[in-house]
């Protein structure tokens, strides 16, 4: 259970002078913050941001903390930002154990035990062994949330993570991904631009111009 | 914290051959104090300008400079226009990488024992057609305006500008273009012709100054297939650096210097056709013409890439007949009898140069790759895309080599270095970074960059990520530039020859070393074997990933 | 008039060669000959770099089994560079020269002679001299075959020792020619009423430049100016009626004299094919040889000129900077035993014509050289004794030249 605190505090981001966005939030323990906006709004380039990915033809200022600290300056794999794609990006080479293994820290057994464990939390026990290539969209989606919550992240990104599935399937995993993230206790920063992403969401909901 | 990889490549590649190319062009102007000569003279350069025959040789060299990109991109061209997406073309594709590794003198010595008075085809259609008993005396090979030298230069570029061409089309787009020209009513070869062709030429650039460079200037191509009344101006200039008459060496520098000018101008009539080209493409562009040639276009397109292919195959088969062939008179189109007595012979001799070919060709390669992921990563890193100017790759290519291997020899001479294996792998090193560099830059680039953004929100390190992500991720293609270097490697003749001093010997070395004594079924075993090699090299690239991920379904779509 | 230019600059580094004969005996002196056996003890595990023509399959199984025996019996490791021609070896000692790389020289020992010889010895770029300490040279019997001691007229004072002999022959396929011309002239008058079925290697590949070297003798009735260092004038006069003849005859050559061999096997090969009736070759064995391994068909006879044909004697030279002497010299003085020489002489072997003087063996030793035997496709002895002297050193890169200017670019 994280208790962590998300906060972007005058973010602001320009392409070749032009401002992109500006956005200033809190997101505390549990909450979703939904950012809404056209393409070509800069949601990504937010992400990016806050995740440590922005190129460097991006000019931005502001920062994020997390509890309080300034993470701009950390490396991407140091910021322990989860984020969710459109894709599950499953590593196409590794068993979905495997998958799992990689975004874990400590001792190999106690890696298995937990890896058992969370599948089997998600409705997909006993895949341990199987190729991410035979999984179901629906069951990639679950693995790829599963990854994530045992990467131990402070917070959480999404970029529109439910686009890519056909409509029941979208309930069921959207559902699923707040159940999780709210029960774990990690602010998360929903982007999309489907309305009701937002209003399952239920929190705070942000539009881009 | 990999800058150190983009800058050991600059400086790996341009330092050794502007430096080699300088040195080379000092005895040129009669500068060279270990012959006791330190004053400048024009007296070599009076002294080329002597030699007879002179001008023809370096006319062929500029013809077949000229035509051989000019036919090869034709017919490349044309292929692409008229069967992109069809059965042919996917069949093409798969064979075109271990077309590209046959050997340059396997290809060209097949070649002339398939098109000569004597050869295969006159055999197969003797007596029965022609009433031939013997060989009609034609002069086809070594033919004295370089004809035959040409058709073996395009059969060997035609596969090189495919290559090239087909690892930069992707990012054209072309199915999409093509149907968007076609709901316009254009035919589908005219209309790849009028929006694939003009935008896929300045990508394929690179590789055909390459060709023309290579084309002018080649050495064991010529040797084979070249024109001996004069032979053409690289064949010359080897000979004259060989001369034990130290005198000569002066000539021969005022000649590579002259070959450097030849390939230049080669380059210049090049960059002229360009532009009369790009003028009549934009004539008929503006035309509107959606029909008139379609037909003429397709037929030579659809025909060109299965000739092609048949002269290789026709080439291989006369080496593998050879390589068996017990006594065989001319006319039968079948020796008498076969007999493996060609082996057994060169069986002893085969080891020491097959063990060197291994170790040359996969020390150079495992050390090009090295460079070139650590450059390709330091890119990715860095955020900073082709950080590396894309030319200087191209230098060991857009230089003769016989032009600065002659400087890098001056130096080494200089320095007093002995001739050693660790000289040979720096200098294979040379030829085969570029190809690596090449074949593995798409992909590596290509690469979804969301992979390394998963490891990393992950809480992944850089290290762990590129070792377990992006490498395993890349096997594929990076099993096949190492297939690729390494078959470059073993078809190089120059470097070996000249660094190694003539002791150290490849398969590739001493099967042109044997062109000398020209005992047919030798030098065929000796191409076998050289030409084997690389096709060794393919089939392992591509049966390790199968097997590796013979349980991940997954991993034959990032291929 | 590049090519008189250089001859004139061999002539003066000749008569140097002349005024100061032994100026160059410089090394020798660290090795003791006199002492066989220590020179065997230095020998034993060194590696001789044994440079030698590599175009022909024969002589490189041979070396193949020379080395054999040499890491048996003397632990030595014997390497054969196989270069395309010997003068790549030259060229590479003078650069070894030239960067004052005086002590750690790339090659041992090199099969050489002629023009070759000439230039090394000049410029003083052999090791010796040495030759005539080794125990197996009095087989050559050099008092009564004073080519042992002279490389195409030039003196070898020790520096080189005899490997093999060779002699100019010809050969014709007897199904299409039957009675093959026996004079220079009688082949251009039977090439015109036949074009297109006879040609040579081009010069300057060896065999090539060895028949012009035949035609001008016989062209110039053996003009004694061709046994002097050569000179403008004596070149221009002694060679105007061999331009003739060769203009003449390139016409009716194969392929019009568009085109020529790059080389004795190629020639061979042509010969083969059934392209060409009457070839030429350097070794009196070689139809022989090549009928046994299907080459050529057992119609081919082989014959040497009426007037007879040029002889040499091919030589094992040691370069001034080479590594391991001492080794070079254990290697050459088994190259010249009875033992390599028997089967370098086997046709089922190499297959050359030995330098031992036969005659002067006792009856068991010289029963090891039986198996050359006489055969319809060899030259018989009596032909093969009909041998003209090679000219001067100095008159093959003139006539190479010559050749060159005059043909490569018609």
């Amino acid at each position: 259970m994280s208790n962590s605190v998300l906060e972007l505090e005058d973010v602001s981001i320009s392409l070749g002078g032009k401002q992109l966005l500006e956005i200033d939030c809190r997101v505390g323990p549990g909450e979703i913050l939904t950012v809404m906006g056209p393409s070509g709004s800069g949601k990504s380039s937010l992400l990016a941001y806050i995740a440590g990915f922005l190129a460097p033809v991006f000019e931005s200022s502001g920062s994020v903390l997390v509890n309080g600290d300034d993470i701009c300056s950390l490396a991407a794999e140091r910021r322990r930002i989860g984020l969710l794609f459109q894709d599950p990006l499953l590593f196409p080479h590794l068993s979905v154990a495997g998958n799992l293994r990689f975004a874990m820290q400590g001792n190999a057994q106690q890696k298995s035990h937990t890896i058992s464990e969370g599948l089997n939390d998600i409705g997909l026990a006993g895949i341990d062994d199987r190729d991410p290539g035979t999984l179901s969209g629906g069951q990639a989606s679950r693995v790829a949330l599963l990854r994530l919550l045992l990467s131990a992240p402070n917070a959480v990104l999404l970029d529109e993570p439910f686009s890519k599935l056909d409509t029941q399937l979208r309930e069921e995993i959207r559902t699923l991904v707040f159940d999780k993230l709210r029960a774990s206790g990690l602010p998360t920063i929903l982007v999309t631009h489907d309305q009701a992403d937002a209003e399952r969401a239920g929190g705070e909901v942000r539009t881009l111009r | 914290m990999l800058r150190w990889a983009s800058h050991s490549l600059i400086l790996l590649l341009a330092a050794p051959i502007l430096l080699g190319t300088l040195i080379a062009s000092l005895p040129a102007f009669g500068y060279f104090p270990p012959l006791g000569s330190s004053e400048f003279s024009l007296a070599a350069w009076r002294d080329l300008f002597e030699v007879p025959g002179l001008t023809r040789s370096v006319l062929i060299s500029v013809i077949s400079g000229v035509l051989t990109p000019l036919i090869s991109l034709t017919l490349v061209f044309l292929y692409l226009a008229s069967a992109t997406g069809s059965k042919l073309d996917l069949w093409i594709r798969r064979l075109i990488s271990p077309l590209l590794s046959f050997p340059h003198a396997a290809a060209a010595f097949g070649l002339a024992f398939l098109i000569a008075p004597s050869g295969l085809l006159s055999r197969i259609i003797s007596p029965g057609l022609t009433g031939w008993e013997r060989p009609p005396d034609l002069l086809i090979v070594n033919d004295t305006w370089g004809l035959s030298l040409l058709f073996g230069l395009i059969v060997k570029e035609v596969p090189f500008l495919l290559l090239m061409s087909l690892a930069a089309l992707p990012q054209l787009q072309p199915r999409h273009r093509i149907e968007v020209a076609r709901t316009l009513g254009y035919r589908p070869t005219i209309a790849w012709l009028k929006v694939i062709a003009p935008c896929l030429y300045p990508l394929v650039r690179l590789p055909v100054i390459a060709v023309i460079v290579f084309a002018s200037a080649t050495v064991d191509v010529a040797l084979i297939l070249g024109p001996t009344l004069p032979p053409t101006l690289s064949v010359r200039i080897l000979s004259w650096f060989n001369d034990p008459d130290l005198n000569l060496r002066f000539l021969a520098a005022a000649g590579s210097l002259l070959q450097l000018g030849a390939s230049l101008l080669a380059v210049v009539i090049w960059l002229a056709l360009e532009k009369f080209f790009g003028l009549l493409w934009r004539l008929w562009l503006a035309t509107g013409n959606r029909n008139t040639g379609e037909t003429l276009a397709f037929a030579i397109g659809r025909s060109a890439m299965p000739f092609v292919l048949m002269v290789i195959a026709g080439s291989l088969l006369a080496l593998l007949t050879n390589a068996f062939a017990g006594p065989w008179r001319y006319p039968s189109a079948l020796p008498s009898s076969w007999t493996v007595q060609h082996w057994a012979n060169s069986l002893s001799d085969l080891s020491a140069p097959l063990f060197n070919t291994v170790l040359i060709s996969v020390s150079s390669t495992l050390l090009a790759l090295l460079l070139v992921v650590a450059t390709l990563e330091s890119e990715r890193q860095s955020g900073k895309s082709r950080s590396t100017a894309l030319w200087l790759l191209y230098l060991p290519l857009l230089i003769p080599q016989l032009v600065f291997l002659f400087g890098i020899i001056v130096l080494t001479e200089f320095a007093g270095w002995q001739a050693n294996l660790s000289l040979v792998i720096f200098g294979h090193l040379l030829f085969v970074l570029p190809y690596v560099f090449l074949s593995l830059s798409e992909a590596y680039r290509q690469l979804d960059p969301r992979w390394a953004q998963v490891a990393s929100t992950l809480g992944v390190s850089q290290l762990k990520s590129f070792w377990q992500i992006r490498i395993p991720l890349l096997l594929a293609p990076c099993l096949t530039a190492v297939a690729i270097g390494m078959a470059i490697s073993i078809s190089l003749f120059l470097p070996t020859q000249l660094l190694g001093a003539g002791r150290i010997t490849t398969i590739t070395s001493e099967a042109v070393a044997l062109t000398s004594g020209a005992n047919r079924n030798l030098i065929s075993v000796w191409a076998v074997v050289q030409l084997s090699l690389p096709i060794l090299g393919f089939m392992i690239a591509l049966f390790i990933p199968k097997l590796v991920w013979r349980n991940r379904s997954g991993m034959i779509e990032t291929r | 008039m590049a090519q008189l230019r250089v001859s004139s600059a061999v002539i003066r580094i000749i008569l140097l060669f002349v005024l100061l004969p032994f100026s160059s005996i410089t090394a020798a002196q660290a090795l003791d000959l006199a002492d066989w056996s220590a020179l065997e003890r230095e020998a034993r595990g060194e590696t001789v770099y044994f440079n030698a023509w590599g175009g022909e399959p024969r002589i490189n199984s041979y070396l193949n089994w020379v080395a054999d025996i040499l890491e048996q019996r003397f632990d030595i490791n014997l390497q054969h560079v196989k270069v395309a021609d010997i003068s790549e070896a030259v060229s590479k000692i003078v650069a070894e020269r030239q960067s004052s790389n005086d002590a750690d020289g790339s090659i041992d020992l090199m099969w050489i002679n002629g023009e070759n010889f000439a230039a090394l010895k000049e410029n003083n770029l052999l090791f010796g001299p040495w030759a005539e300490e080794q125990p197996n040279f009095k087989l050559v019997n050099a008092d009564r075959f004073p080519e042992m001691r002279e490389d195409f007229t030039v003196p070898t004072v020790g520096f080189e020792s005899p490997w093999t002999r060779s002699q100019l022959v010809f050969y014709h396929d007897s199904r299409w020619l039957a009675e093959p011309p026996q004079t220079i002239d009688a082949i251009l008058d039977w090439s015109r009423s036949n074009p297109g079925e006879f040609t040579y290697p081009r010069p300057p590949a060896f065999l090539g430049t060895t028949f012009l070297k035949q035609a001008v003798l016989e062209l110039s009735s053996k003009d004694p100016a061709l046994f002097a260092p050569v000179t403008d004038n004596e070149f221009q006069r002694v060679t105007t009626a061999l331009w003739d003849y060769l203009d003449a005859l390139h016409p009716t050559l194969l392929r019009a004299g568009r085109y020529f061999p790059n080389s004795a096997a190629e020639l061979r090969r042509l010969m083969g094919d059934g392209e060409i009736s009457l070839a030429l070759a350097f070794n009196p064995n070689e139809a022989l040889l090549s009928i046994r391994t299907g080459e050529l068909p057992d119609s081919v006879r082989t014959y040497v000129l009426q007037g007879g044909t040029i002889g040499n004697v091919s030589f094992l030279a040691i370069p001034y900077n080479a590594q391991h002497k001492a080794a070079a010299i254990i290697t050459a003085n088994f190259l010249l035993s009875i033992e390599a020489q028997a089967r370098a002489s086997d046709p089922n072997h190499m297959g050359s014509t030995t330098v031992i003087s036969i005659e002067d063996l006792d009856v068991g030793a010289r029963r090891q050289f039986d198996s050359v035997s006489s055969d319809l496709a060899s030259a018989s002895p009596e032909e093969l004794s009909r041998k003209l002297q090679e000219p001067h050193p100095s008159w093959t890169p003139a006539l190479e030249r010559a050749w060159i200017r005059r043909y490569s670019a018609r």
